[in-house]
């Protein structure tokens, strides 16, 4: 070793020794002796003189690089606060939340709400033709020209772009506590109008006091009857009791314990709890854009409504092109991708159906969010509107929500005619709420939407 | 963060020694630090400057880039910033010969930085210390101006890619020829080009004639030429002499124009805007080079390091794990776009045709494929000339120049494009073409290309600022003007109007559209005029006038 020349020919020769990991190591460690001395020591000087470099001195010795520039990172709130200033100075605000989703099976898909912005500048776009194809690309290997070379569904099935499946498992709490920031965020920030009490108490985690607990030893109202019982039975293992058909209830010892008494207990109130049932048009004609934006105001909607009610909510979730389907969770919601005709009718059917089925109408208060293309082989609604009525008998709330297709003339959708026709719009503005927008609108556009849906 | 321990600068002091017996040329000192990856996600929005100046939109982009590492967790690779000493930054556990691999790719990088000339303007500059000063800056205005120093820096950031970078460059880059008299460069430059307006024949007849007079007459060459000239242009002298009065402006860029001009920066009170903005334009011309010169960067770096890191006696046995990663980063994938990939062949190939002599005007006359590929002139230059390359080129003459149809067949390429079938419903990938032409337009239309827009002092309304964008096939980014505009009518601090093209909308609705079958669409364009007034914008069409 005390040759490092000889010893590096020494393994060149060997090829591949056994030990190379230990003799890369002291090769590299031999390495610093085989230097010229010069660079050795260039070394270090060059570190010593970066105190002589008045700047680095000073970048060293700033805070930014001590760890502490996490914390001057503004948080959300500080953020969106900030925002706020934007307007009284008159510029437009500039920060959107939004929510980056990972989907996952089983409900445990992963919400994160992060800000985002844009700086904006003249930039080049994309010359866009009607036809128009993808940006195209390059690409490597066999192939005629035309030759199709990969697919990929219209929308994924695991999960948005980039990344590998798996890692991490999220709890389905955590998707809650995510979509419920959301909300908050959703609600403080674009002023989405808070529910309105609806003639009921607005507390949705109230509880009423009834006398319906049993409790030995205390209580508010003594049970005469059961105590009676009790005394009975503890007398009877005493002995005390010779002859059941003569009782002599002198002789009757008397337990602290042996009385019971009824006790009030806390009722959790299950009438005001909120069930919001969603439902989607999955039908071919809603791929891209439009199920985009509805599965993205949903998720919006779904958040503030977790905030509102404090967590109180359950979902359903279903979907239909010309029949219904109820999903088990918003992952499945979420992704599935059918293509075929379209019947609203059939999802306010199954709604109604479960409803009844469940008997949900005294027990809950109900939402129910539609998102379409305003596609419906119905084109009169002859089905639809009955089921409507109905629906409106019991819920508090009916959103519908038309992602328009860029092509189609604005406002002559088979849904929102029929829905005009049949003047419930105007008949029940209370109870049913119409959207229209264009299948590209962007997310304050889908905020404006939730207002008018749920304001 | 932490400087990497004296066992791996060691490694790193080796591979300089190797790198530059390779040829490679760069200072002596770097500085390495380990970072973690939330360091990097901190840091990264801030182009891995520490120093550089607080503004919230980073703020905002770190929150959003913890969001995405929360789902999608990744281990960001090495980061080198062109600043004197170059810093990089690191993993700390990577093993070490990942780490003279690395290394490689990082002083292949800091050569490029320090020889390509399209970096110039950035040799003799100290970033980070520049950096610093102005961070100190920012924060001392903003404890005194507030949150007015953000909107300063928002409307100034809204128009940093308008920088007159190449303007820059050609300051730093003039010929150092001896210059020729006043009286010549005015005449060809200026009397005949943009006063006289003369035919390109007779312009170049004219540098005949001086050339022509020059060899004839030698010395007196000049003189004579000029007593031809003055009998055909009476006026020449007048207006030479009147021309050497006037001070020339020199050309300002619409950030500069601002400084300069506006009537509101230049208010007492506001004066310091101008050093806001001033910060914000600096730090983006520095950091122009880079973008335009991603491909090449890459793939030197990629070059390098498996160039060197092969021939590394240190490293012995790892060929394989060395393979494993590498194969990772330099892959062509089969759709899409990898920088490193690309560079590096191009690098070699350039490098392996500039061996057989191949870079030649012999043969490039050749045209039959057997002898192409046949042909092999012995130069053996390859080396030299893929340095020459790293020194003079940038993406765009990059691939313009070395993307051809050989290179393209060669590395089986092809233009990817997709399609949307109806009946599966699921887009469809195609191999689109094979052509070194439309290869090389799906590159060149990825490149970095900021709209060039101009201030024409001559239209507009009084008072206002007249931008031009100069038409490119290519309109602007629509949602994003109102934006602009008004940051510009702000810092202005009255009215703007900006000159665009913009396509006209198809007349005809999508039935009849898709009735008409798969033929190309007419696209029109129609140049219209915005202009921002308190804050409201408008838009009218222009009439087409020239």
């Amino acid at each position: 070793m005390s040759d490092p020349k000889a010893h590096l020919t020494n393994i060149k020769g060997q090829g591949l020794p056994p030990d190379r990991k230990e003799r890369l190591l002291s090769e590299l460690h031999d390495e610093g002796s085989q230097d010229p001395v010069d660079h050795a020591s260039e070394d270090i000087s060059g570190e010593e003189r970066l105190d002589g470099y008045d700047n680095f001195s000073a970048i060293e010795a700033s805070p930014t690089l001590q760890g502490t520039y996490t914390m001057r990172i503004r948080s959300i709130d500080e953020l969106l606060e900030r925002d706020k200033m934007r307007e009284k100075d008159g510029f437009p605000r500039k920060i959107r939340v939004g929510k980056l989703v990972k989907p996952a099976r089983g409900g445990k898909e992963k919400f994160v709400v992060v800000p985002t912005t844009v700086e904006e500048k003249f930039l080049h776009d994309r010359v866009t033709t009607p036809t128009g194809e993808g940006e195209p690309t390059g690409g490597t290997g066999e192939g005629e020209e035309g030759e199709v070379v990969g697919e990929q569904p219209v929308r994924p099935e695991g999960g948005e772009g980039e990344g590998a499946a798996g890692g991490g498992e999220g709890e389905s709490h955590e998707m809650e506590s995510s979509a419920y920031d959301l909300g908050k965020i959703l609600t403080e920030k674009f002023e989405l109008p808070n529910l309105k009490d609806k003639g009921k108490k607005s507390s949705l985690t109230r509880y009423t006091y009834h006398l319906t607990d049993k409790n030995r030893g205390f209580g508010q109202l003594l049970d005469k009857k059961a105590t009676l019982r009790k005394i009975l039975e503890t007398n009877i293992n005493l002995g005390n009791v010779p002859d059941i058909t003569d009782i002599d209830t002198t002789r009757f010892l008397i337990s602290p314990k042996d009385k019971i008494y009824r006790i009030l207990s806390r009722e959790i109130d299950y009438e005001s709890q909120a069930l919001v049932f969603f439902l989607r048009d999955y039908s071919g004609s809603m791929a891209g854009k439009a199920s985009e934006l509805v599965v993205s105001q949903h998720v919006m909607i779904y958040s503030w409504l977790l905030y509102q009610f404090a967590r109180q909510v359950e979902s359903r979730f279903i979907l239909h092109d010309n029949q219904a389907k109820e999903v088990p969770d918003f992952h499945t919601y979420y992704n599935l991708q059918v293509a075929g005709g379209t019947k609203v009718a059939t999802a306010y059917r199954l709604v109604n159906e479960i409803v009844e089925r469940e008997s949900l109408a005294k027990d809950y208060n109900i939402y129910v969010f539609h998102g379409t293309d305003g596609d419906d082989w119905d084109t009169e609604g002859s089905e639809a509107i009955p089921e409507l009525k109905k629906m409106l008998t019991y819920s508090n709330r009916v959103g519908i929500t038309i992602a328009e297709h860029g092509y189609s003339a604005a406002g002559n959708t088979e849904v929102e005619r029929y829905l005009n026709q049949s003047g419930l719009l105007k008949e029940k503005p209370e109870l049913l709420r119409l959207d229209v927008m264009g299948e590209d609108a962007e997310e304050p556009r889908l905020i404006e939407g939730i207002k008018k849906l749920i304001s | 963060m932490e400087l990497i321990n004296q066992h791996t600068k060691k490694i790193m002091e080796g591979c300089k020694e190797r790198a530059r017996e390779a040829g490679l040329r760069f200072q002596d000192e770097t500085l390495e630090y380990i970072v973690t990856n939330r360091d990097m996600l901190e840091l990264s929005p801030k182009v891995m400057i520490p120093t550089l100046y607080d503004y919230w939109v980073n703020d905002v982009e770190v929150l959003k880039g913890k969001g995405k590492y929360e789902l999608y967790p990744h281990n960001p690779y090495e980061t080198v910033i062109n600043t004197h000493p170059p810093i990089s930054f690191y993993n700390d556990n990577n093993p070490d010969w990942l780490n003279v691999m690395i290394f490689y790719h990082v002083l292949a990088h800091i050569d490029f930085f320090q020889n390509n000339l399209f970096f110039r303007h950035t040799w003799d500059y100290d970033l980070t210390g520049q950096a610093l000063a102005d961070k100190r800056l920012i924060a001392r205005l903003r404890s005194e101006k507030g949150r007015w120093v953000d909107y300063v820096i928002e409307f100034g950031r809204s128009v940093d890619n308008l920088v007159g970078y190449y303007d820059e460059l050609s300051r730093l880059n003039r010929a150092t020829i001896p210059s020729l008299s006043k009286r010549l460069d005015y005449y060809f430059d200026v009397f005949l080009q943009s006063v006289k307006k003369v035919k390109i024949h007779e312009y170049v007849h004219e540098i005949e004639r001086y050339n022509d007079c020059k060899n004839r007459y030698g010395e007196m060459g000049e003189k004579s030429f000029f007593a031809d000239a003055q009998k055909k242009y009476p006026e020449l002298e007048t207006v030479y002499i009147k021309s050497l009065r006037t001070k020339v402006t020199p050309k300002l860029d619409l950030m500069q124009h601002l400084m300069e001009y506006s009537p509101f920066l230049n208010k007492d009170e506001n004066k310091w805007m101008k050093t806001v903005l001033e910060v914000v334009r600096k730090t983006s011309i520095y950091f122009q080079p880079q973008i335009r010169t991603k491909i090449m960067n890459e793939g030197w770096a990629s070059y390098w390091h498996e160039k060197l890191f092969l021939q590394d006696d240190r490293i012995k046995g790892h060929e394989v794990d060395f393979a494993r990663v590498h194969a990772g980063v330099t892959s062509l994938p089969r759709v899409g776009l990898n920088p490193y990939a690309l560079g590096m062949r191009l690098f070699s190939t350039i490098e392996e045709m500039a061996d057989k002599g191949k870079i030649s005007i012999k043969f490039q006359m050749l045209k039959d494929s057997h002898a192409r590929e046949k042909f092999d002139a012995g130069t053996a230059a390859g080396l030299d000339y893929i340095f020459r390359v790293r020194e003079n080129f940038c993406d765009f003459t990059f691939i313009d120049t070395f993307v051809d149809q050989d290179f393209v067949t060669g590395h089986k390429l092809f233009v990817v494009d997709k399609r949307l079938n109806q009946g599966k419903m699921v887009w469809e990938y195609y191999v689109k073409s094979r052509k070194a032409k439309d290869y090389r337009k799906m590159l060149i239309d990825t490149l970095y290309h900021p709209p060039r827009i101009e201030i024409d002092p001559a239209k507009g309304e009084d008072d206002s600022l007249y931008l031009v964008h100069r038409f490119e096939e290519k309109p602007l980014v629509k949602e994003f003007i109102a934006n602009t505009m008004m940051g510009i009518e702000y810092l202005w601090g009255g009215t703007v109007q900006l000159e665009t093209s913009e396509i006209e909308p198809p007349a005809q609705d999508m039935e009849t559209y898709s009735a008409a079958g798969a033929k190309e669409p007419q696209v029109v364009w129609q140049r219209v005029l915005y202009t921002m007034k308190n804050r409201k914008l408008s838009k009218t069409f222009v009439q087409a006038d020239s």
